[in-house]
């Protein structure tokens, strides 16, 4: 354990690099999630085929595939970003998919006799759309959207694979430099928990706090 | 009726799993040799690593799989190839008796990765560890080396139109690829301290990343860069500045001297008789590499066993 402790600081900015990578990524997939998911669900058909392709495209495809594709294919035809913005980008795209099937499925609960009544009141698809079948949606989809959330702490891991310095990158390197890859990746596994563990509490509060009281 | 069927159905089945998994040779089994030569084997002290690997037959040494020149699979053959190989097999014939061409499946080579390498040694997976292996005082600590058996120096690798960059200096300032948790990633930064280093896990991304322009350079051992330098069709070129002495060492486990001496000693008759030249020739010789004079082994003192668990090893 001298391995890890020795080098704390390093832990524990390497910590920081993966939080950050998740919290920005995670936010973007929302935002990227949310309008895929209304796409999927629009009475416009090139809208709902394009949301299609998009979503089976990059869900159906590793994500190491794809962070390599951006980061060395990309780069060949001009689209060229930082390989700190490209991991941003790549996992942002890969977890928007995920985000909106959750989406979709929570949009699916809610009863159809909502949007008939908002559409016989005149309102238009995306006023019924973001004002009455969204914020039920969510409510209904917190628990699949945390274990997205998660599953980004992890995935965020194959970043260390394009030289951003985050935990897995530390365990990598460390372990080269020690020989002591045991106690180097149990640190790694420790400090990871110690993102996942609070979200999944987070997580768990947030959806008793919405839930609907019946 | 129908249940026994399926009980039958999944006995097929386990035995197709069986006969696929014993036919694949995973553990990468040199092949060739054929006929055992009737030589007499030697003969070595009773209790000793060399009687024990005799009497079992057998020696498993870690190797790289995917280090050309060094450690490879040859993916037509499947059979592991380079010089690390042509060094275990030098040693496979010094403890089974015979030619270093014969030793056939007495020595069964394991894929070591950086990474593994001393807990294969502890654990006992493998006899030795012969994988492009640098002998430092950090390792030192956890397993003893024999060898050198080579010294590798660590160069530069820029796009071939590139004029600017002479020498390891050169690099100060500028954006320069090497490998995570690398001895290279470490010396470069000793001696151009401003170098803006990216560190990829594999040399080809480095190879990509200068393709691209996100590097002017990609720093590590020569060998490493004359393999990424044959590949390019004349993209890259290396700028010949070696600025450091890597000797590669043959890992044993901590503590076994007499298994290290007879090591020691099986190198120096290779080098005395050729069989070392011979070797360099046929395989880091195919890519490009002079053959060097051998360097002098280092029968240096080990540490006691004991001082390995409780001292911090961390650079």
């Amino acid at each position: 354990m001298h391995v890890v402790l020795d080098n704390l600081p390093a832990f524990l900015r390497a910590t920081r690099v993966t939080a950050q990578l998740t919290v920005i990524s995670f936010l973007l997939a929302m935002l990227i999630g949310t309008l895929v998911a209304g796409f999927r669900v629009s009475p416009v058909l090139p809208l709902r085929w394009l949301g299609t392709v998009y979503v089976e495209l990059v869900r159906n495809t590793p994500l190491l595939v794809l962070i390599s594709l951006f980061v060395f294919g990309f780069t060949k035809i001009g689209i060229r970003y930082s390989y700190y913005a490209s991991a941003i980008i790549v996992l942002s795209t890969y977890t928007g998919t995920f985000v909106a099937e959750t989406v979709r499925a929570g949009i699916n609960t809610v009863a159809p006799g909502q949007a008939e009544a908002a559409r016989s009141l005149g309102l238009t698809f995306s006023q019924l759309l973001f004002a009455v079948v969204l914020p039920q949606a969510f409510r209904s989809v917190v628990a699949p959207l945390g274990s997205v959330f998660i599953a980004l702490i992890k995935n965020s891991a194959l970043a260390s694979t394009i030289a951003v310095m985050d935990l897995s990158f530390l365990g990598t390197q460390l372990t080269n430099s020690t020989g002591r890859p045991v106690a180097v990746f149990m640190g790694s596994a420790f400090f990871y928990l110690l993102l996942a563990l609070p979200s999944g509490w987070a997580i768990g509060w947030f959806e008793r706090r919405v839930a609907v009281k019946r | 009726m129908g249940r026994a069927r399926w009980i039958g159905a999944s006995l097929v089945a386990v035995a197709l799993t069986a006969g696929a998994c014993g036919s694949s040779d995973d553990s990468g089994t040199v092949k060739g040799g054929g006929q055992t030569a009737t030589t007499t084997a030697p003969s070595f002290a009773a209790g000793s690593t060399m009687a024990t690997l005799q009497a079992k037959g057998k020696i498993t040494v870690g190797v790289k799989f995917d280090q050309p020149g060094f450690g490879q699979r040859n993916p037509t053959t499947n059979d592991i190839e380079g010089f690390d190989v042509e060094m275990a097999k030098l040693i496979g014939a010094a403890i089974f008796g015979g030619k270093a061409a014969d030793v056939g499946s007495k020595v069964s080579f394991v894929e070591s990765v950086s990474a593994n390498r001393e807990p294969y040694l502890q654990n006992g997976t493998v006899d030795m560890v012969i994988a492009t292996y640098t002998i430092n005082d950090t390792r030192k600590q956890i397993v003893d080396f024999a060898g050198p058996y080579f010294i590798a120096h660590q160069d530069i690798m820029v796009k071939a139109s590139d004029t600017t960059i002479k020498s390891v200096t050169d690099l100060n300032g500028k954006k320069v690829c090497s490998v995570t948790g690398s001895t290279s990633a470490t010396n470069v930064k000793a001696k151009a301290p401003q170098v803006d280093l990216t560190l990829f896990d594999t040399y080809s991304k480095c190879a990509e990343a200068l393709g691209d322009g996100r590097v002017v350079a990609v720093t590590t051992d020569a060998p490493i860069l004359g393999g990424l330098v044959s590949t390019s069709n004349g993209a890259y070129k290396l700028v010949k500045a070696p600025f450091t002495d890597e000797p590669y060492g043959i890992g044993v486990k901590k503590g076994d001297t007499a298994f290290r001496t007879f090591v020691n000693d099986t190198l120096e008759k290779a080098y005395a008789n050729g069989d070392w030249a011979s070797a360099f020739a046929r395989t880091l010789g195919k890519i490009g590499l002079d053959t060097p004079t051998p360097p002098p082994v280092d029968r240096y003192t080990t540490t006691p066993t004991t001082a390995a668990a409780t001292t911090t090893t961390t650079k």
